[in-house]
């Protein structure tokens, strides 16, 4: 078996939040944004990561680059742990982990020219390229993503949306790295513009032999792009798998849910007749329920589920379910109902 | 009779990169209780859209041509008329729940205003009224809750409240737009299958604007398809779906990715959509389609019957795109757009203008 690129264990981050109009000297409450999540990634893999606001999908991918601080373990695959690191050791590894980030324009420096833009990262982690090294270079990275080099003298306003994604894709792209963690890449984008986006990050992947963490909240998209997918529910894995097992034969209840109340754009589709709602809100990440997170929603839930906490089980696909498998016609029914009530 | 007829609409903005012609010669009809999809990309037009039906539009803004509402002339109407049908025959519920609400008002307070400035209820009738509308789009302790300010409702709790109170008058008609968007897919749900519950209760019509085709398959029976300020094909939500007849929806189609499906490399349309301050002479999607041939260039194709209750607008012939014999391959398109990215771009005026409903506008009109 090969060695994982990067192997994730018992990531957690938490913040301190005091609650609004609390005295400064009360005691701040802990919110666990990820609360342990576990997964490895391989070389040249897509995984992609899925759910709801507030799940913590986009804490996870800034914990794996640093930008929040978080305890657990995160072995890249030359055996040192990255959440241990300094920032200066984590230096050398931030050229070969980058990050694409969801809104395209906010993400670029207004006052900087698209090659500035596409250099910086060259400038700070090859400090010894000649500038004339780095011009091709950026030219050559901008015609890769389908940008015309005669463009590197322009400012980001000047382009549009999707052309801004792809300044942020050659921005991440130009240090050669191993590893590119996009958070919601495509979701600011129309319909015709995320295909085009889409195709270039999977063609630039095989090209480039990179692996992808795909964060997304249109599982369709996910589906599409994704080796595995990870489905995540108030900081926690719920289940894990190869995406074409875990979209065939979902076996957690939360991940049966958010397949189904997915819009499939199919006038024959039974709307009505396949989706199966999840009552109420989600509940408060300060105070999460005790045992399952889920089991406050779930149409499957048992006395069992308030008091242990389900462990992720399984070989391939894994899932954090005391009760795993295919729900059935009378739960959905069940759960349709506690719905209309 | 049609509840609502649009005739030849056309909205303008004059901004200072020129005349941005957001909308042009829209012609629609909705019939009671009927559900129609108007599908498009950012900038297709699909927003200015319903503003000019409400006179909604931003201050540079002028909307041309002709409304009618049960048979009244709606179109830039006096305030006087406007008010009178706002709310009372027509309601819309906007895309972002949190700022469509006032932050300062307390839910019961915003919801018992509608009432009394339309009903000419007491403050006490218009409360009790909004606790039993709130019960109706299943806001749990309803009674409880609506003393609450919006920023203590979730997401999808604020956007049931946007729905409470635009159902207060019981409308004949309730634009939607991108009621959804803003959501999490089982939040989307809950409220999708909310509306249609409603809309069966109370027997209203419904305008549903967004770009996302599968909302549209899932709830409506009818289906515009925009682009370019202009309605490219429109027909019943099984055959458009099925068959699409023009290049555009052919196009959107073919380039989502799908649940249900196993997935292939996704076809996606060249280029980027076109600059409503300078729009292509001919057809605006022309620079991105396939199908193009002579002509396509110059002359702008109008909007034709080619089968019971449907119409596209396109050259090419029906039986090509349905066949999918494409005229240009997609790879020469896409070089051929590269070298004229420039005039792809959108205007930032043009930006800045949709989605801002009579936002106060830096440019001046022009009388």
């Amino acid at each position: 078996m090969t060695k994982p690129l990067l192997d994730v264990r018992d990531l957690r981050v938490t913040f301190q939040i005091r609650r609004e109009g609390a005295m400064p000297w009360t005691a701040p409450t802990p919110l666990h944004a990820v609360g342990g999540v576990d997964f490895s990634l391989n070389p040249g893999e897509t995984l992609g990561v899925v759910g709801e606001s507030g799940c913590g999908k986009s804490t996870l991918a800034r914990a794996l680059i640093g930008l929040v601080p978080a305890t657990g373990r995160a072995e890249w695959i030359d055996g040192k742990d990255l959440v241990a690191m300094t920032p200066r050791q984590m230096m050398r590894y931030r050229s070969d982990i980058q990050m694409v980030f969801q809104d395209p324009l906010a993400s670029l420096n207004p006052r900087m020219t698209v090659g500035q833009i596409i250099a910086e990262p060259l400038k700070t982690h090859r400090p010894g390229l000649s500038s004339a090294e780095v011009k091709t270079r950026v030219k050559a990275m901008m015609e890769k993503v389908g940008l015309l080099p005669n463009q590197i003298n322009r400012y980001p306003h000047e382009f549009s949306g999707g052309q801004c994604q792809r300044i942020g894709i050659a921005r991440a792209l130009i240090v050669e790295p191993k590893l590119i963690i996009c958070d919601e890449p495509v979701s600011a984008l129309d319909v015709s513009i995320q295909a085009q986006v889409i195709n270039l990050l999977i063609r630039l992947q095989k090209e480039l032999g990179l692996a992808l963490v795909f964060i997304a909240h249109d599982l369709s998209v996910v589906k599409h792009i994704s080796d595995r997918v990870m489905v995540l529910y108030l900081g926690k894995v719920m289940e894990i798998g190869s995406s074409d097992d875990l979209f065939a034969d979902p076996q957690h209840p939360y991940t049966q849910a958010l397949l189904s109340a997915v819009p499939v754009p199919d006038p024959d589709h039974d709307v009505a007749g396949s989706v199966v709602p999840l009552s109420g809100d989600l509940p408060s990440p300060m105070n999460p329920p005790s045992g399952c997170v889920f089991r406050t929603r779930c149409p499957r839930a048992q006395a069992a589920c308030a008091e242990q906490v389900p462990a992720l089980m399984g070989q391939d696909h894994r899932t954090a379910c005391h009760f795993p498998g295919p729900l059935t016609e009378e739960e959905i029914a069940r759960a349709r109902k506690t719905e209309a009530a | 009779m049609a509840l609502l007829e649009i005739d030849n609409l056309s909205v303008r903005f004059a901004t200072n990169d020129g005349e941005v012609q957001a909308v042009n010669q829209v012609n629609l009809s909705v019939d009671p209780g009927e559900t129609l999809g108007i599908v498009g990309e950012s900038g297709s037009g699909k927003s200015q859209l319903s503003f000019a039906l409400m006179g909604l539009l931003a201050k540079n803004g002028r909307a041309s041509g002709s409304v009618r509402f049960d048979g009244q002339e709606i179109l830039n109407a006096p305030p006087r008329v406007l008010n009178r049908i706002r709310a009372e025959k027509i309601a819309m519920i906007f895309q972002d729940p949190m700022t469509s609400l006032n932050p300062y008002m307390r839910v019961s307070d915003q919801m018992a205003e509608v009432l009394t400035l339309h009903k000419g209820m007491s403050k006490r009738q218009a409360v009790a009224e909004a606790v039993q509308m709130l019960d109706a789009v299943k806001i749990p302790d309803a009674r409880g809750r609506v003393r609450l300010y919006p920023h203590e409702f979730s997401g999808g709790m604020r956007q049931r409240v946007m729905i409470a109170m635009a159902l207060l008058c019981r409308p004949q008609l309730l634009i939607a737009d991108e009621p959804t968007t803003a959501l999490d897919v089982t939040v989307q749900a809950q409220i999708m299958t909310l509306l249609a519950d409603l809309q069966r209760e109370f027997g209203m019509a419904m305008i549903l604007i967004t770009h996302d085709l599968g909302v549209v398959a899932g709830s409506c029976e009818r289906v515009a398809v925009m682009y370019g300020g202009r309605i490219r094909e429109t027909g019943p939500v099984g055959p458009l779906f099925a068959e699409p007849a023009h290049p555009y929806t052919q196009g959107l189609l073919h380039a989502i990715p799908r649940i249900d499906q196993q997935g292939e490399e996704l076809a996606a349309i060249p280029g980027s959509p076109p600059n409503m301050t300078h729009p292509p002479a001919g057809c605006a999607f022309a620079p991105r389609c396939p199908y193009r041939r002579g002509g396509c260039d110059d002359q702008r194709p109008p909007l034709e019957g080619f089968a019971p209750d449907r119409a596209r607008a396109c050259f090419a012939p029906l039986a090509d795109v349905l066949a999918g014999r494409e005229t240009v391959r997609v790879a020469d398109l896409d070089a051929a757009l590269g070298d004229q990215q420039d005039d792809q771009l959108m205007p930032e005026a043009a930006v800045a203008g949709a989605g801002m409903a009579a936002a106060p506008s830096k440019v001046d009109t022009h009388d």
